[in-house]
């Protein structure tokens, strides 16, 4: 029971994007993946999410193959997918951006139950249920997308750069929240982020991609106590 | 004081009928990014096919019935079949900007190519439910009959019951959600593609009841409708082509200006005036008087 990514290859126009990139993440994991700008981060979660195509290679979830699949589909088996960092749809409410999710769900009682779950989880939605989403706050908006997601009761979590554009205490706050959602809503997590040193801190895992490739893989510790990764991405 | 009055209730007659068109073309636009310059040729076949049903059945109601079914199919085959492959094939470049809208001129001449090959070139009358002779106030008959009177009656249920839809329902927040986002639509679960198909539908089915509403003031030919989606379009644009209500209030705008103008100075000047509008509109605010959306973010 794994999300299993081989030798994939994905071009961005005439750019390789990904290039022969393989890692394993096991479930119930908070695997984080981390790298510069235009390491191909964003580009691996929109192929492995449905909304772009691969070049070659495979990625399959618990046996699954997920490549070439529609990004509803996914979605509706449990792969969900919060794309960078404002992934609310501002004319929207906060309610009717929760309920999106839940919209084709059979199970009303539990979409009324896990709704109320993520307002627990995160109280201001609940304050701000009938306002439109683009009044939040950029915290506010993540917390709304990533609520959003759990109505569907997912089962792998696609998170791109969540601190994107968040103040730091913000930032400590969203990741914590991941954290606990990891054993809390039962998740697999891969964490795509900038911000390599709160992402590892989290995490089960990492995953140090440059350019395209995967340069480091092994446990969020060791990397953090890596020097060459130190250097490299966390910056002192 | 009678003509004043009677100019109003003629503006929102004719508003109404605009309004029908330019949230055909509302619809079409959120949910696909097109003009569908169809939408004429698909409003006037779907109203050969009531006008067949009514001369068949003798009711007007079930030519009606049939027109707005018939035009939701239609609406809806247009885009599984038509706009579906065309966009699943091109993707990028200036092409996607161009390729729509050349598709929907071509299906426009197919379809009108189609009526006259069925029907002839010749114009028909479709006779209205109720009277279309204008009441008569205190001796004078004044251009407000019944049947207008139905056609303003008809078009505010429609939008009112489309505003439910649109606000209060499920598939209602599918069609704004996959309007305004699709990519985050998706990502939530929803069938974007199936979605807009019933986007096309719904739209297919306004003008069907266009349609319907219109000729009996008028006539029945293959480019019988080609001037209500000129102001139909003027409207969506005066509305900022986004907005369900602002294809509404564009509509009423322009209703009242061209009736206005054709009451107190001449009807001559009835397409100068819109189009004066829909250039003062383009010149003083491009994005329309009630765009609700600040553009796709996708």
């Amino acid at each position: 029971m794994s999300l299993v990514v081989e030798n994939l290859t994905i071009d961005h126009g005439a750019i390789r994007a990904i290039d022969n990139v393989s890692f394993t993440v096991p479930t119930g994991q908070l695997a984080a993946v981390i790298g510069a700008n235009g390491a191909g981060k964003t580009t691996l979660l929109r192929t492995l999410s449905g909304l772009k195509e691969s070049k070659s290679g495979s990625a399959t979830w618990n046996g699954k193959s997920i490549l070439g699949a529609r990004p509803e589909d996914l979605a509706r088996s449990g792969i969900m997918h919060v794309s960078d960092g404002k992934s609310v749809i501002a004319e929207l409410t906060v309610k009717e951006n929760l309920a999106l999710a839940g919209l084709w769900r059979k199970d009303k009682k539990d979409v009324a139950a896990v709704t109320s779950e993520v307002v627990d989880l995160f109280p201001v939605l609940g304050q701000r249920m009938s306002q439109a989403s683009g009044s939040l706050s950029g915290g506010e908006r993540q917390m709304l997308a990533i609520g959003r997601t759990l109505i569907a009761r997912p089962k792998l979590l696609l998170l791109d750069e969540p601190s994107l554009g968040l103040a730091p205490l913000i930032i400590e706050q969203i990741f914590q929240t991941i954290k606990s959602l990891v054993a809390k809503m039962n998740l697999t997590v891969v964490l795509v982020e900038q911000n390599a040193m709160g992402a590892l801190k989290i995490a089960d895992e990492g995953i140090v991609l440059n350019l395209g490739s995967v340069v480091a893989v092994d446990s969020a510790q060791t990397l953090l106590n890596d020097p060459a990764v130190r250097a490299a991405y966390l910056g002192f | 004081m009678l003509q004043f009055i009677t100019a109003i209730l003629t503006s929102l007659s004719a508003g109404a009928i605009y309004a029908l068109m330019s949230t055909a073309l509302v619809l079409v636009w959120r949910s696909t990014r097109v003009i569908n310059f169809a939408q004429a040729g698909q409003a006037v076949l779907t109203t050969y096919i009531g006008y067949e049903v009514t001369v068949r059945t003798g009711s007007y109601w079930y030519g009606l019935i049939a027109a707005i079914i018939t035009g939701a199919l239609i609406g809806a085959t247009i885009d599984r079949f038509f706009m579906r492959p065309i966009f699943k094939r091109i993707k990028s470049g200036p092409i996607v900007m161009i390729a729509p809208v050349v598709a929907t001129l071509g299906l426009l001449g197919i379809i009108q190519a189609i009526i006259g090959f069925i029907w002839g070139l010749s114009y028909q009358t479709l006779a209205a439910p109720v009277s279309t002779d204008g009441y008569k106030i205190s001796g004078t008959v004044i251009a407000f009959s019944p049947f207008n009177l139905m056609v303003l009656l008809s078009v505010t249920i429609t939008m009112v019951l489309l505003t439910v839809l649109f606000q209060k329902t499920n598939i209602g927040l599918a069609l704004r959600a996959s309007a305004y986002s699709p990519e985050i639509a998706k990502l939530s679960g929803i069938k974007v593609d199936a979605v807009r198909t019933l986007g096309w539908a719904i739209a297919g089915a306004a003008g069907g009841l266009a349609g319907m509403l219109y000729i009996p003031n008028s006539y029945l030919y293959p480019n019988g409708m080609d001037v209500l989606l000129v102001f139909g379009f003027i409207s969506a644009v005066i509305g900022g082509l986004d907005s369900l209500f602002g294809a509404v209030a564009g509509a009423m705008i322009l209703g009242f200006a061209i009736n206005f103008v054709a009451t107190y100075i001449s009807y001559k000047l009835v397409f100068p005036t819109a189009f004066v509008i829909l250039i003062l509109v383009l010149l003083v605010k491009p994005g329309g008087l009630f765009s609700s959306s600040k553009g796709r973010k996708d």
